[in-house]
């Protein structure tokens, strides 16, 4: 298994080089240093002179991906890509172009993003999971009609709206928690509950249809008739042996999104003032800072392909046939 | 005797009883769903948000409104605009008196106060500022007990144990020098720090060019982490007379820069603060002046956490300083000068919240967790109701919880601009001049502001906005291309009788413009006409005769037959801005004319720009300071877009204007430079290279515990001067924020009667399966 996570890790090598060379030519298709100077230096009084100062000083004075000017290997080494790229190897994302620490950013934010996301992740795994066994219990009956009616209602409605309607009912009808904010320390839980609760309604839909679709198609096999003949109990059935047989699709769609978490969540972030880095790369995106593009698309695929791995590991635990060789 | 077990469990008990009575006590001291830390409850803080993060907080580099928020509240240039007096008006702040100017000519003659311009080679700036200000306390200027920085130099290993700005333990100050004053000066050059208005201050300040490219050239040739002395280049356009007293030297004449002289680029940075930040391993840790500011202020910095909050503290150092005792008629009957002669500041800390959703601050404001609030198009129509005069005023409910209102029109003009270099829309042909008037005519913008500024914007009548010098008020100020007075009768004179046309080609035109006439009226028309104090837009068929005589009768081209197709280039997006582009469609085919709009992002929409290959724009412009200059400078051909990259956008170039621009420049206000501003704002609506559109109209909500609010679109250092009563705001705030609670019952009971069923029926279900 060893070689294998090894060798998964060295594939990952040319492909977040790829990730890199594309987030490159995207980003400079569609805006030049010179947009890039224009935007951080102001809309007021902009020569020429302030947007050749401004790259010079960012370094994106420098031709993209070859330096005709340069001699031999420098052709290809004294050029942009290779410069703002080799550092992010080595995690090292150096500053952002409006001169903040990117590293020192998501050290900051990444802390509040998790303490949303985990709760929501694994409370709504646990929530999610056992509404679908409920209804997959009750397969059949009115009830489990009246479950997945709920479902697609509630999948079908936008998550902005539950953001805003529990603002509204929870926040500024009933008082119950702040509309927004943050505060570090032991005072978040009452900053966190909300839209930890307003994440896990808007999930309930999608989720709750897509493991009940999963344990429909297992109840039906051998195994489980068999598990009755012994004399389990249907709770026992359900969530120890159709639960566990259900795994593998289960940590397909959930182990990949572990690593990912402490990325939070743009909307939600958003709208409860939470200081997490949900909304960094958009804000970054906006404000045209590629230094903070590229080290956080970086990131995430990084991220992306421990995900995968550990999903694959994951296999190994769930299921004694599946091998990684 | 020894205290036994009992005793001490006895002990434990009681203190933990202490901790949770308080803990209880403090949860009950303010709402539950109070965002705010208990400790502050009842403080004297001003509560506020902020929707962006700043960028930038080096008063050398910061340019936009959501920074100057914080800036001008912690730094402090020599002037200010008074508090209260309007039109707006400079007087001191750090300077002891106004800045005194000298002229000399070429040869270095001291020349009279009233010489011509021309004659005019270098003006000289003296400020004098007021000894005993202090600076914030700060580590760059701590000392050891030898009197050598605390800081500067610092070890890699002492910094290594540093995470947090507030783990510098010792801090210093020291008395605000006219050093400072320079040393900002030649900051401004500074290839590190990239100043903004670097390439406009090279025009005007003596060696400021030179200066730059000096310190380019070292800045190149050594490493990054190196620091830059700038006082070690020679620099001849600012220097300290004595420890109190700098002048400023300017090329030529330049009275607008006492303006200059109240932004946040002319006021003073310690070297001190340059030398603690630029040392190896800060920005690393994101300490930099463009993050830390250090200032003389009412305020200091003490929390900069832009993604959650930003919290100013009352400077302990602060100087004295003074509620203002006079201002504008009214002041005293609105409460205005109830706190004259106190001491400011008079609130001891603000918070600003990070708030980037317009629903959560507006609710929030409702609960009595800001103190004020903006009203965006959502929350509009529960905050203001139109009265029988037609003037904005608050509901009943707004009323009933005390809050306030306040509106101002802000000194801001949004246009729409035709591109003058484009073979249909431009140039100065009488009939590219018409067909402009003719869209002048024909784009509602009445109707614009109704529909999509709630009322909030006064229409635009002139290239000056309210509150500005040369601005006309009422009917007197009213553009005759494009209203008429409504007397009340609905007769209007024909165009042909001394129509515009004629006005702007004849030389007796010409004439008439540099003394012009009364405005509104055609002439030969009376002014006792009426008590006429209204005016209306010109119907549109003057707008389609207009159009004819362009050459396109029925919005087709004369020559060819072709409908006339015009392009609107807008960097615009979203379902508003959709319904926007809709709405002048509608407006453009009044005339039989279709409209193509080319939505692009922002960066290609200033590309075409700069290459003059747009036609027809939207811009705007947010006045620098209350000059007339900082708006007719706009339409002044030198500062053409297109080949200058100036921020005349139009390319608009009459000589004439450019005449007069040049003379009224160097004006002072008088009734001479606003007969000179009225020929130039008649040639502006004659040749039309803009639509006026409208002036914003700035409307703030604040609650009834905030005193001392009067909108100033010109000073940033507001905060000063604000005043809370902390214990109505907690009264109010327990009022409004009452828990509900038979939700949670309704919640339990719910949960119950489903759970019952559901264990009833499972148990049966067990059973049935049993039996089977």
């Amino acid at each position: 298994m060893l070689n294998y996570i090894v060798r998964r890790l060295l594939y990952a090598v040319p492909i977040l080089l790829g990730v890199n060379l594309l987030t490159f030519a995207l980003f400079f298709m569609v805006n030049t240093p010179d947009d890039m100077a224009r935007i951080h230096l102001g809309a007021k009084h902009v020569t020429p002179e302030a947007i050749e100062g401004w790259k010079r000083e960012h370094g994106y004075d420098k031709p993209l991906f070859f330096n005709a000017a340069a001699e031999g290997a420098a052709k290809a080494g004294d050029t942009l890509f290779v410069e703002k790229s080799l550092k992010l190897f080595v995690l090292d994302f150096g500053p952002a172009d409006d001169g903040r620490d990117i590293a020192r950013e998501i050290k900051t934010r990444m802390w509040p993003s998790l303490a949303i996301a985990l709760p929501t992740f694994l409370v709504g795994l646990l929530a999610y999971i056992s509404f679908a066994l409920l209804l997959v219990f009750f397969r059949g009956t009115r009830l489990d009609t009246a479950g997945v009616i709920l479902c697609v209602a509630l999948m079908s409605i936008s998550g902005l709206f539950y953001v805003i309607a529990g603002q509204y009912v929870m926040g500024k009808l009933w008082h119950w928690f702040p509309i927004s904010g943050y505060q570090p320390g032991l005072d978040a839980w009452k900053f966190l509950l909300m839209p930890v609760l307003v994440s896990l309604v808007a999930g309930i839909g999608d989720s709750a249809r897509f493991y009940r679709a999963l344990f429909i198609e297992e109840i039906g096999k051998d195994y489980v008739r068999t598990a009755r003949a012994k004399g389990l109990s249907e709770l026992r059935v359900l969530f120890r042996h159709v639960l566990g047989n259900a795994m593998i699709p289960i940590l397909t769609g959930v182990v990949v999104v572990i690593p990912r978490l402490f990325l939070g969540s743009l909307i939600i972030e958003s709208f409860f003032g939470i200081p997490g880095l949900g909304s960094y790369t958009i804000d970054a995106i906006q404000a045209q800072d590629f230094a903070i593009v590229r080290s956080m698309v970086f990131l995430g695929s990084l991220l992306y392909i421990i995900g995968l791995v550990l999903t694959d590991i994951s296999y190994t635990l769930v299921d004694p046939r599946v091998r990684l060789e | 005797m020894a205290e036994g077990p009992v005793a001490e469990q006895d002990k434990v008990a009681k203190i933990a009883f202490a901790i949770l009575a308080a803990c209880v006590l403090a949860a009950c001291s303010q709402p539950v769903n109070s965002p705010y830390p208990a400790a502050e409850a009842g403080g004297s803080v001003l509560y506020s948000a902020f929707g962006e993060r700043p960028k930038h907080l080096d008063p050398a580099r910061s340019y936009s409104e959501n920074e100057y928020v914080f800036l001008g509240n912690i730094y402090e240039p020599p002037l200010q605009y008074h508090y209260l007096k309007r039109p707006y008006e400079l007087e001191p702040q750090t300077a002891a008196g106004m800045p005194t100017v000298r002229y000399f000519d070429a040869a270095g003659r001291e020349l009279p106060a009233d010489a011509d311009s021309a004659a005019i080679a270098l003006s000289e700036y003296e400020i004098r500022i007021k000894p005993g200000i202090r600076y914030q306390p700060h580590p760059c200027f701590a000392r050891d007990a030898a009197g050598k920085p605390r800081y500067i130099p610092m070890r890699p290993e002492e910094l290594a144990d540093i995470d947090h700005f507030q783990d510098f333990s010792e801090t210093g100050s020291r008395e605000l020098t006219a050093d400072d004053y320079v040393y900002q000066i030649r900051r401004l050059a500074h290839p590190r720090v990239q100043s903004p208005i670097l390439g406009l201050m090279s025009d005007y300040i003596v060696g400021l060019k030179d200066l730059a490219k000096a310190l380019a050239e070292a800045a190149k040739a050594q490493s990054k982490e190196d620091y830059l002395d700038i006082n070690a280049f020679d620099f001849e356009g600012a220097y300290v007379v004595d420890r109190h007293t700098y002048r400023v030297r300017l090329k030529g004449k330049y009275p607008q820069f006492v303006y200059w002289l109240a932004m946040p680029f002319f006021a003073p940075v310690p070297e001190e603060a340059e030398r603690f930040y630029r040392q190896p391993g800060m920005a690393a840790k994101n300490f930099s002046l463009d993050w830390q500011p250090v200032g003389t202020g009412a305020y200091y910095l003490a929390e900069n956490e832009p993604n959650r909050v930003m919290r100013l503290e009352r400077n302990p150092n602060y100087r004295e300083d003074f509620y203002p005792a006079e201002g504008a008629p009214g002041d005293r009957e609105a409460g205005l000068l109830a706190d004259a002669g106190k001491r400011l500041p008079m609130v001891d800390r603000v918070v600003y919240s990070l708030e980037k959703e317009d629903v959560p601050y507006w609710n929030k404001f409702l609960q009595g967790y800001y103190d004020a609030s903006g009203i965006t198009s959502d929350s509009f129509d529960q905050a203001i109701r139109m009265n029988a005069d037609g003037q904005p005023d608050l509901t009943p409910d707004m009323r009933e919880r005390g809050i306030q209102l306040a509106t101002a029109a802000r000194p801001t003009l949004s246009y729409m601009g035709f591109n003058m270099l484009d073979p249909v829309v431009g140039g100065l042909s009488e009939p590219a001049r018409k067909l402009r008037q003719a869209l002048s005519i024909a784009i509602d913008y009445e109707e614009f502001i109704s529909i999509f500024l709630n009322g909030r914007g006064l229409l635009g009548q002139g290239p000056i906005p309210p509150g500005i010098f040369g601005y006309r008020e009422g009917i007197e100020g009213v553009n005759p291309v494009v209203f008429r007075v409504d007397c009340g009768t609905g007769v209007f004179p024909p165009l042909s009788k001394g129509g515009r046309g004629d006005l702007a080609t004849t030389a007796a035109a010409q004439a008439a413009l540099k003394s012009p006439p009364p405005p509104l009226y055609e002439r030969g028309e009376s002014r006792a006409a009426g008590d006429c104090a209204k005016f209306k837009r010109r119907p549109l068929e003057e707008a389609k005769k207009l159009l004819a005589e362009a050459g396109y009768p029925n919005g087709r081209d004369a020559r060819t037959g072709q409908p006339l197709t015009l392009y609107f280039d807008t960097a615009a997006s979203g379902p508003e801005a959709k319904s926007r582009m809709d709405w002048f469609r509608k407006q453009f085919a009044k005339l039989d004319i279709q409209l193509v709009v080319r939505a692009t992002d922002y960066n290609r929409f200033q590309d075409k720009m700069r290459k003059g290959s747009a036609q027809i724009f939207e811009w705007g412009w947010n006045a620098d300071y209350p000059d007339p200059e900082n708006f007719l400078f706009l339409l002044y051909g030198p500062h053409r877009k297109v080949g200058t990259g100036g921020e005349n956008a139009a390319n608009y170039q009459n000589p004439e204007f450019d005449r007069l621009f040049e003379r009224m420049k160097d004006m002072d206000n008088s009734p001479q430079r606003q007969a000179v501003i009225d020929q130039m704002v008649n040639i502006a609506r004659e040749d039309a290279p803009w639509i006026f559109a409208f002036h914003p109209k700035s409307f703030g909500l604040r609650h009834g515990w905030v005193k001392n609010v009067k909108p100033n679109l010109m000073s940033h250092n507001l905060l000063k001067y604000r005043r809370v009563d902390p214990v109505a705001r907690a009264a109010y705030q327990a009022k409004w924020n009452r828990p509900v609670l038979w939700p949670v019952a309704v919640t339990a009971a719910l949960l119950a009667a489903m759970i019952g069923p559901a264990v009833a029926t499972y148990r049966r279900r067990q059973k049935a399966t049993a039996h089977a």
